[in-house]
């Protein structure tokens, strides 16, 4: 039977390491599937889950129970991939590189129900993912949260603890750079 | 615009697709072997009730100590207060029997 995550809490903070370990194994799948929206290799993806759960054991102590403990760690993950992307902003400049045929097929059958369709889907997910990494670490923290996981503005700004206004302004100046970002890489007749 | 159109299609496509939650084998396991070098967290509000509640034997102790002092020294101090009282009636006595001009 599981243990509820407050009596394994309570133990850690009274010394039992190992009962921290449950924890880990429960929310692990959770927190690598958000590390992976932030980081494509997947020896960053451990690291920085890794990070995140060790901030998480040596942070125990400031968790007062007051939401679930999901969302605590939760909230700690997206910082810790946050803080992830500043500290490789620089290795990932935006380079503008002739579109892949797949990628151009895409832009050719948009508008049709193409996503039934592995190279399309892949195409699709590759531009995406080109056109987040020429963002900044702010504009595609934001893109992520709002347009991709769809997360409510109040709760954007709780995470990241800005403004509910800078939230919209970054979200608005996100989708303008990805704009900007598209027309230079995709064929003028597509656009 | 036909840019946004494109944009609002590949973050569809994002959207509907859910990055993997697979979990390298015994992740936790390295998890835990990092966690062995930490100290350990220390909750400070319970730590601080923790010493509280030790410190309570010992202050007790020490204030019946100081009860039992002060109960042993008082007695052979009576007499002294016993004039500094006297000499204070005195004194209020001659402020009240001191004639008015």
């Amino acid at each position: 039977m599981d243990v509820p995550d407050q009596e394994l809490i309570a133990a850690v903070l009274e010394g039992d390491a190992s009962s921290f370990e449950p924890l880990v194994a429960k929310y692990q799948p959770r927190v690598f599937a958000t590390a992976r929206r932030y980081a494509r290799r997947e020896d960053e993806v451990e690291d920085i889950v890794q990070e995140i759960f060790i901030k998480a054991y040596q942070k125990l102590s400031t968790f007062r129970g007051e939401a679930p403990f999901e969302h605590w760690l939760m909230r700690m993950a997206v910082r810790t991939c946050y803080d992830f992307l500043r500290k490789h902003q620089r290795n990932r400049e935006f380079t503008v590189t002739e579109m892949t045929e797949d990628e151009t097929d895409w832009l050719e059958n948009r508008g049709e129900d193409t996503t039934d369709r592995d190279t399309d889907r892949d195409a699709a997910k590759a531009l995406v993912n080109r056109l987040l990494e020429g963002l900044s670490p702010d504009f595609r923290l934001v893109i992520i949260l709002l347009e991709i996981e769809e997360k409510p503005v109040k709760e954007i700004a709780e995470i990241t603890g800005w403004s509910v206004s800078k939230v919209k302004v970054t979200a608005h100046r996100a989708r303008e750079k990805m704009r900007n970002l598209l027309a230079k890489v995709a064929p003028e007749k597509y656009l | 615009m036909k840019l946004d159109k494109i944009i609002d299609q590949l973050l569809n496509t994002a959207r509907r697709e859910e990055p993997s939650d697979k979990v390298p084998y015994a992740f936790e396991k390295r998890i835990m072997a990092h966690i062995a070098d930490l100290p350990a967290p220390v909750d400070a509000w319970a730590s601080w009730a923790r010493m509280l509640c030790r410190a309570v034997v010992p202050c007790a102790a020490a204030a019946a100590l100081a009860v039992v002092a002060w109960l042993s020294v008082s007695p052979a101090q009576q007499p002294e207060t016993a004039a500094l009282d006297s000499e204070l009636e005195e004194i209020v006595a001659m402020a009240i029997e001191m004639p008015v001009e």
